[in-house]
């Protein structure tokens, strides 16, 4: 178990690897550089040695190798650089917004799960019945309905109904919960429907499974309580496949992120991406794929070693 | 005898039905959205006849008129007809859609057989670079496609958008696809047509592919779904389909949200129709790998 976690550990580093790599080469591609973008924009027009300068403040003008191997370096030592764009620090940046992404990332998760146990297990118990046919309407509209429009809706509904609209400043949650809270539910609720749409569905299937094989019918037969049945024989060892979508999909719901941020005005890592990747700036948009790889490659270990934890007879050599 | 030619023999021959009755039969529900998706291919098609209005002439006389029997849903801030640009965005959205699936799917499906087919180095090596793609989010990944190629247009239609819809598909089609080829080259045929002395390329075309077709298939429009969503994200974020061009995700981007209050039909339509579409391809995607091959996750 020991050697197939640190294996598993030490496979992650070609992986990022060949993002880092990946994304080197993409943002190199690009079309027109970040100085030109930046200096011109202001109007009027910038001498060539003022452009010149200005790439070699920001090492622009090093070797494709030269620039490569000091961002590796930064990477190794925790120095992610400065922001092309706004000269603060890259780290700076991404952490006041990584706070607030997280924590609609977390809410959302936390509802997914609450409501996708539930109604999955429901769901697979009434099979064929009207309960059934509600809550597979339900899972499959999740899957259809985009997140930045339910948030829109939500927006909508809360003005038409209540005359209100979410906070739009933010503050984070030690500071003053019921604001916090107030803003950020309803992103959370915009994302967090497509995920518990997904995990009920795999809920729901693999329920259907499990209550077919010899351990449940031996459960019954020596008298277990049926809702033991289900809690304790059933739900637990439905767990496993569910468990694998909400890690596979929390990726989704990053992604989901990105586009609801912007409805919901909300300055996260999304929105900053967005802006970023428009901008063509390097440093950042580096820092934050990394981040984001780093994170997805993350979970999907933490999903792998729950597998032993929550199934016993997985054993990882 | 000859008595026997009055007799008439009666065969019981198994009924043949046209396969699409077969599907419709047994798969009601992916028929359901197989309607759906031919009334909107028909719609799109002909959206010069269909629709009402002109999709992009401004009309500032009837600026955020709400529904009405002129404009079913209403007009928005340049007094445009939202139903006429629901129903040309259709024709983006299926274009956009289909085009990028096509090509994440046989780009996927090519890269897969390979993988499958020579194994030991090659497949390891693709395996790893399929693994870096699969370790970004969908949308990240398209986004930097796209800051990263700009626009190319032809006709009107950004190809460079096509290619960022379709390379975040890619790793998993050459998954799926991957463990369905590998499964078939062990396969008796395919020992006998290389012991014929094939060359490596027509044992791939004629041999392998045509067996992944079902898992291909599938794929393909399950990505359906899936490039639609992502081209409406795109466009509402203002990196996809531009103005004047309809499009579902660009109707709801920008001033409709400045409208919540005064014209909120101008947000509710173009989302409907992007959860009917992708709804309708969830439909007929399930219900396909249910009829093709159940076995596979997608």
């Amino acid at each position: 178990m020991l050697r197939y976690t640190i294996n598993r550990l030490l496979l992650m580093i070609p992986t990022l690897l060949g993002v880092a790599v990946l994304v080197f080469i993409m943002l190199r591609m690009m079309p027109g550089d970040i100085v030109e973008l930046k200096l011109l924009a202001e109007g009027g027009s910038v001498s060539m040695e003022t452009l010149a300068v200005e790439r070699t403040r920001l090492g622009l003008d090093k070797s494709l190798w030269g620039q490569f191997g000091d961002w590796m370096v930064g990477l190794v030592t925790l120095d992610f650089g400065i922001s092309m764009w706004t000269g603060k620090p890259v780290i700076e940046e991404i952490g006041s917004r990584l706070e607030l992404s997280m924590q609609v990332a977390l809410m959302a998760t936390v509802l997914a799960i609450a409501i996708a146990l539930p109604l999955g297990t429901l769901s697979a118990l009434y099979k064929d019945t009207w309960i059934d046919h509600v809550i597979r309407v339900f899972a499959i509209a999740g899957l259809a309905v985009p997140s930045f429009w339910l948030g829109m809706i939500i927006i909508l509904s809360l003005l038409l109904t209540f005359d209100w609209i979410p906070p739009l400043t933010y503050l984070p949650i030690y500071e003053d919960p019921w604001h916090n809270l107030s803003q950020l539910i309803w992103p959370a609720m915009a994302v967090g429907y497509r995920y518990s749409a997904v995990a009920t569905r795999m809920m729901r299937s693999t329920i259907l499974e499990v209550l077919q094989e010899d351990y449940i019918r031996t459960a019954r037969a020596k008298g277990v309580y049926e809702k033991w049945v289900i809690s304790r024989h059933a739900m637990r060892n439905a767990m496993l496949p569910v468990i694998t979508v909400i890690g596979l999909e929390f990726a989704f719901l990053i992604g989901g992120l990105v586009v609801t941020e912007q409805v919901f005005n909300l300055n996260g890592l999304g929105k900053l991406f967005v802006e970023t990747v428009t901008r063509g700036d390097f440093t950042m948009v580096q820092a934050l794929v990394m981040l984001i790889a780093a994170f997805f490659v993350i979970i999907n270990f933490v999903v792998d070693m729950l597998y032993a934890v929550f199934d016993p007879r997985v054993r990882y050599r | 005898m000859i008595g026997s030619a009055t007799q008439s023999i009666v065969y019981d021959a198994p009924k043949r039905r046209h396969p699409l009755l077969t599907f419709v039969v047994q798969q009601p529900l992916g028929a359901a959205g197989l309607v759906v998706i031919v009334i909107m291919l028909f719609a799109s098609i002909f959206a010069q006849y269909v629709a009402p209005y002109n999709p992009v002439v401004i009309d500032f006389s009837s600026m955020l008129s709400p529904p009405s029997w002129e404009h079913w849903m209403g007009t928005d801030s340049f007094g445009r007809d939202v139903y006429t640009r629901i129903i040309y965005g259709a024709r983006t959205a299926l274009l956009v859609g289909f085009l990028s699936s096509l090509m994440g799917a046989t780009l996927g499906a090519v890269i897969g057989v390979i993988s499958a087919y020579f194994g030991g180095r090659i497949d390891m090596v693709i395996q790893r670079f399929m693994d870096v793609l699969l370790s970004f989010p969908i949308i990240v990944l398209a986004l930097t496609v796209v800051a990263v190629l700009g626009k190319f247009l032809v006709g009107g239609l950004d190809l460079n958008l096509v290619v960022a819809i379709a390379i975040p598909m890619v790793p998993k089609v050459a998954r799926v696809i991957r463990s369905s080829a590998l499964a078939i080259r062990e396969l008796p045929y395919i020992d006998a047509a290389r012991a014929a002395g094939f060359s490596h390329t027509r044992i791939i075309f004629r041999h392998i592919v045509p067996n992944v077709t079902a898992p291909y298939l599938i794929m393909l429009t399950a990505f359906m779904a899936q490039a639609i969503l992502l081209e409406a994200s795109l466009s509402f974020l203002g990196l996809g389909v531009t103005e004047p061009t309809a499009a579902w995700g660009l109707m709801l981007s920008g001033s409709s949200a400045e409208f919540y209050r005064e014209a909120p039909w101008m947000i509710i339509f173009p989302g409907l129709a992007i959860s009917l579409a992708v709804f309708a391809f969830n439909l007929f995607g399930d219900s396909l790998r249910d009829w093709l091959d159940p076995k596979i996750k997608l």
